[in-house]
């Protein structure tokens, strides 16, 4: 036993932990700070002000609604499955975490002589890794809706689950045409391409080559996260309230954040495929380095990528505000019969076009 | 015992003892959901073998699709124990002469793999190295020695996905 504790690296240890815990920590801060922009957004686009009691400018407010969540009462239905009840959210919140771990958020640091990679695992199936996550992620919903034993619940349990499985599709095939370009599965390698493109990184960003099919791979993700105007698993007028009716108290807002830091996840991974990921646009960032330091330009580069991050979730809530619920047989029309051959066709043009330049 | 073998040993009392829990729950839904576990499991043995394409997908796969579908059923069907047809006595008794065989020849097997053959033997020191499973190796063995069954074989997934359409049409 002593043996097998000398063999382990303490310090590559600490280094993981440390990095876990403050990108979980960041992903919830800012899933609290995005209920919070939402209302400011939706306020803004209905000519309202929206919350400003709590703090200045009401930026207290996400920690009123926290503690209100906390101190309600805990009901768990009596025909409820006791376990599986509970299970559901705690699925729904560590599943939205678990895409954090691939996420390469910046340049590397150096601590008194120790290179600090921002990145969990890089591991050379990232791309695959996330496909993982997102196909699991369907459980908390799914285990949620079921065992409230309530008939709303399980309707919305069974639209949030075909929907995501029929949206994963175009998602994956919008994908492979990004992987094409970079070969590569590692998400740090995807980044670094993009990287070494024209302009300071700027003109190796995936989305000018892939305008079509980052346009399906945004349309899924905003499936993928239920978002309006694909929220049918929450449409009250049809079913209530959703999967979560029987939910309240803070599993209820297990939910609700979970669909918070889906949507921050989400973005992040589309400004780390289609934007450059980290990279500060205009600047070489090996130049800068060399004037400014390893550390600063790890800050810049995590910020750049915030930055990309933030307009995305902005575009989000825009859309939300903005455009009207799709009926169900539109958004499964929409799914198969419209993404799937656009992406299709992007997959099969993007190979032709790799064939005939590397000629 | 090392890091690697701890952990082995953790995933295979978790894929055996969520393996039973599968076959006696007596809740379909919590069946499936200790299967899915199962699948976890074995995606984790997957990986200590370093053949991490097949882990990822076997969780994409099976526990991503094929369970949700399974998952979706069942509780439209909503089984319960009021519902479960009574088996024949004769049936239980096949099933379970059936079962051991299957049992003694598996243990058969495994049991000439540790002594029998010298290369099998201490097979487990070998987990964790190799590239054999690494995504570039896999698809260039796929697309160079293997290429005409692969592509024979999604031609067949594709027939089956077409009639499933066709089957599936009301008129």
């Amino acid at each position: 036993m002593n043996l097998f504790l000398l063999t382990i690296d303490w310090w590559f240890i600490i280094e993981k932990l440390v990095l876990i815990a403050v990108i979980v920590s960041l992903c919830l801060i800012i899933a609290m700070y995005e209920t919070y922009g939402e209302r400011k957004v939706a306020a803004y686009i209905q000519d309202r002000i929206g919350p400003d009691r709590a703090g200045p400018f009401g930026i207290l407010q996400p920690l009123a609604d926290g503690g209100k969540l906390f101190f309600k009462e805990e009901i768990i239905p009596n025909a409820s499955s006791k376990y599986l009840f509970v299970l559901g959210p705690t699925l729904a919140m560590i599943t939205a975490l678990l895409t954090s771990a691939v996420i390469p958020w910046g340049t590397s640091l150096e601590i008194g002589g120790r290179t600090v990679g921002l990145q969990v695992a890089d591991i050379n199936i990232g791309v695959l890794y996330i496909f993982a996550v997102v196909s699991v992620g369907v459980y908390g919903i799914m285990i949620g809706a079921w065992s409230s034993n309530n008939k709303f619940s399980l309707l919305s349990g069974l639209r949030a689950a075909s929907q995501m499985i029929s949206y994963e599709l175009a998602m994956g095939l919008a994908l492979i045409a990004v992987l094409m370009m970079s070969g590569s599965l590692q998400m740090s390698v995807i980044v670094n391409k993009q990287m070494a493109g024209a302009l300071g990184g700027f003109g190796g960003w995936n989305i000018w080559y892939q305008p079509l099919g980052f346009l399906v791979f945004f349309t899924c993700a905003l499936a993928e996260c239920n978002r309006t105007p694909f929220d049918l698993p929450e449409a009250e007028s049809e079913l209530n309230f959703g999967y979560h009716q029987e939910y309240s108290s803070m599993k209820l807002g297990f939910y609700l954040f979970a669909e918070y830091i889906n949507m921050f996840m989400s973005c992040i991974l589309m400004s780390t495929l289609f934007l450059g990921g980290y990279d500060i646009p205009f600047v070489n960032e090996t130049n800068l380095a060399a004037q400014i330091g390893q550390n600063w330009v790890a800050l810049l580069s995590f910020l750049s990528l915030l930055a990309k991050a933030f307009f995305l979730v902005f575009v989000f809530m825009w859309i939300r505000w903005t455009v009207p619920r799709f009926r169900f047989d539109q958004l499964m029309h929409l799914g198969w019969k419209k993404l799937i051959p656009l992406a299709l066709a992007n997959m099969l043009i993007t190979a032709a076009l790799i064939l005939w330049l590397n000629k | 015992m090392n890091l690697v073998q701890i952990l082995f040993w953790f995933l295979s009392a978790l894929t055996l003892f969520s393996a039973l829990m599968v076959i006696l729950s007596k809740n379909p839904v919590h069946s499936v959901l200790w299967l899915i576990l199962v699948f976890f499991a074995i995606s984790g043995h997957y990986v200590l073998l370093n053949a991490q394409f097949l882990a990822i997908v076997n969780l994409i796969v099976y526990a991503g699709a094929i369970m949700v579908l399974f998952l979706f059923v069942i509780m439209l069907l909503n089984l319960n124990k009021e519902t479960e047809p009574k088996k024949n006595i004769w049936m239980k008794l096949a099933g379970t002469i059936a079962g051991g065989c299957f049992l003694i020849s598996v243990s058969n097997v495994i049991y000439n793999a540790q002594t029998g053959s010298a290369e099998l033997a201490n097979k487990a020191t070998l987990m964790g190295k190799g590239s054999i499973g690494l995504i570039e190796t896999l698809g260039k063995t796929l697309f160079t020695d293997y290429v005409i069954p692969f592509e024979i074989s999604s031609v067949l997934f594709l027939s089956a996905m077409v009639g499933a359409v066709i089957i599936g049409k009301k008129d």
